[in-house]
């Protein structure tokens, strides 16, 4: 397994949001998490990522212990994170932005190589890369934050309801990306309330209610689901 | 109209010593959005410790006016900012993640205990500066009148300010500050260590702060204890004027106040000189609350 979360407890002050998550990533899969909103999706996330310490319970990267890093220490271990809301630095150019996904990146020949390849991928930001992050709109915004996400070279990216807020079309696209990003060799673990378009991704998907996972399986079979089905594909 | 040009330099160079202590107003701001209230404290330190170096170790003596002052303002710059760290450890770590009015009444306490620190060591009463460190001559420039020193306080200040601007604009690890004045937990996320980037500002803020200080000893021939006080307020009004947390803007907020004020003082009133800096704090609070240069983009998400 690339990524294990080992039964995962996290407490905001005396309000418990996770109580015991269980969860695993293995090399090349795209996993999502779904869930309502305030299930615990991106408490999970951030505490994977070390933004956020477990109460109990740890998590894995391989067979390293990183359950006790600091939130700037998780990244060189090859996990990166596309936080919800893109959060990127919006007074900072798209340049700095990609700059700062590297920061964790000394090989200046490494960097220039991802830049090429990010460039690739979204020509866009190619053409607005001395343009203020905050300037560009929500869907380059969101492909901002994932580009920035994958500077860091990561093994295995998290993403957080990259399809938050965006149109359709752009959903799509973003989501086409995603697989891009993926077949290139990055694993993924993705968190969405957009819950088909998600499975239709993911090799595999956990359902998340309330702070615990109440359902996993592969991604055909809870695309199939009845209770998953009604509860968030719309009947 | 040689006049309003040496009042213009004259505004500039005090403008320059505003500038340079809001940039530590408006960095620690920017990165930790707390006001440093002990910030005009360790201005004066810087000052008292420049005339304490210089009267024992007449760096001057040997080393020349020009290197031995150079030689000088670095080395309070280095102490300022250790000191700054220390501050940051002591005094405002323990209370981050504590509610904000924690984090003020820490600042305060600060910026008493140093202003009493500096009382103990120094004494209470106006202390001169070492006489004549640096040629007190006049040149003439342009037809203006201008005291080398006017001019040597204004350089300097220029190039620190320059200096500044550089490593924030242009490395990695400026780049790094001003991601983590906009969103701790991103800057995180791309490996930073916030930690360390707030002792950072903490030992470049408090260092330029510092050597304001041993300008300003330099230029008025004289230091006390309550200097930080009346500098500090108008450097922090420098910093809101230009628009608190901005790095340019608390230059420009710095040289702008240093020239209305001169100005102020040579074609109104002196009287009205200080009451100049709280005018423009109201007028600025009034119409344009965020300052000259704050919030350049609005936030679209
Ligand atoms: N910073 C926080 N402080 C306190 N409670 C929080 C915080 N972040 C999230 N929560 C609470 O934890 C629960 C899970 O939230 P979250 O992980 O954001 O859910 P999701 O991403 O699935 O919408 C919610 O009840 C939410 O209110
Ligand atoms: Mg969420």
């Amino acid at each position: 397994m690339l990524l294990t979360v080992k039964d995962l407890f996290v407490n905001y002050g005396n309000v418990e949001a996770l109580h015991g998550i269980n969860l695993e990533v293995d090399e090349g899969e795209i996993v999502a998490i779904l869930g309502a909103n305030g299930a615990g999706k991106s408490t999970t996330l951030m505490t994977i990522s070390g933004l956020v310490s477990p109460k109990k319970g740890k998590i894995f990267y391989k067979d390293i212990e990183i359950s006790k890093l600091q939130g700037h220490e998780v990244v060189k271990y090859g996990i990166a994170q596309v936080p919800e809301g893109r959060r990127v630095f919006a007074t900072l150019t798209v340049q700095e932005n990609l700059n700062l996904g590297a920061f964790i990146i000394r090989d200046k020949d490494k960097i220039q190589k991802t830049l090429e390849w990010i460039f690739e991928l979204f020509p866009r930001m190619k053409e607005r890369r001395e343009q203020l992050a905050g300037t560009l709109s929500g869907g380059e915004q969101q492909m901002l934050a994932i580009a920035r996400g994958l500077m860091a070279n990561p093994r295995i990216l998290l993403l957080d309801e990259p399809s938050l807020g965006l149109a359709p079309i752009l959903v799509k696209s973003i989501f086409e990306t995603i697989r891009q990003i993926n077949e290139s060799g990055v694993t993924v673990l993705l968190v969405e309330q957009n819950a088909r378009a998600a499975l239709k991704l993911a090799d595999r998907g956990y359902v998340m209610e309330v702070g615990k996972i109440v359902l996993e399986d592969r991604s055909e079979k809870l695309l199939k689901n009845p209770e998953v089905s009604k509860a968030y594909l719309g009947g | 109209m040689e006049f309003f040009f040496e009042q213009l330099i004259n505004g500039l160079a005090v403008g320059g010593i505003y500038a340079l202590i809001a940039l530590g107003y408006t960095m620690v701001y920017g990165v930790m959005r707390l006001i440093n209230f002990a910030h005009g404290d360790l201005f004066t330190i810087g000052s008292y410790l420049g005339m304490t170096i210089l009267a024992t170790y007449a760096v001057t003596a040997y080393l020349g006016p020009f290197v031995g002052v150079l030689v000088l303002i670095v080395m309070v710059m280095a102490l300022v900012g250790i000191i700054g760290v220390i501050l940051e450890r002591v005094a405002y770590r323990p209370v981050r993640q504590a509610d904000r009015l924690s984090a003020v009444v820490s600042a305060l306490g600060a910026s008493i205990f140093f202003s009493n620190l500096v009382m103990l060591i120094w004494g209470p009463r106006f202390r001169v500066y070492p006489e004549d460190i640096l040629p007190r001559i006049t040149l003439n420039i342009l037809g203006l009148d201008v005291p080398l020193l006017r001019i040597l306080v204004l350089v300097t200040s220029l190039i620190l300010m320059g200096i500044l601007y550089f490593f924030v604009q242009k490395t990695r690890t400026g780049t790094a500050i001003r991601a983590v004045a906009i969103d701790h937990g991103a800057a995180r996320l791309m490996g930073i260590n916030v930690n360390r980037i707030i002792s950072m500002v903490f030992l470049i803020g408090p260092a330029l702060g510092g050597a304001a200080g041993v300008m300003v000893g330099l230029y008025y021939g004289q230091v006390n204890f309550t200097m930080g006080w009346s500098y500090g307020l108008k450097a922090f009004i420098a910093a809101v004027l230009g628009g608190i947390g901005n790095i340019p803007g608390a230059m420009l907020g710095g040289l702008l106040l240093g020239v209305i004020e001169a100005m102020g003082a040579a074609f109104i009133s002196t009287a009205w000189k200080d009451g100049i800096a709280f005018i423009i704090l109201i007028l600025i609070l009034i119409f344009r609350p965020t300052g000259l240069l704050g919030e350049r983009v609005a936030d679209k998400v």
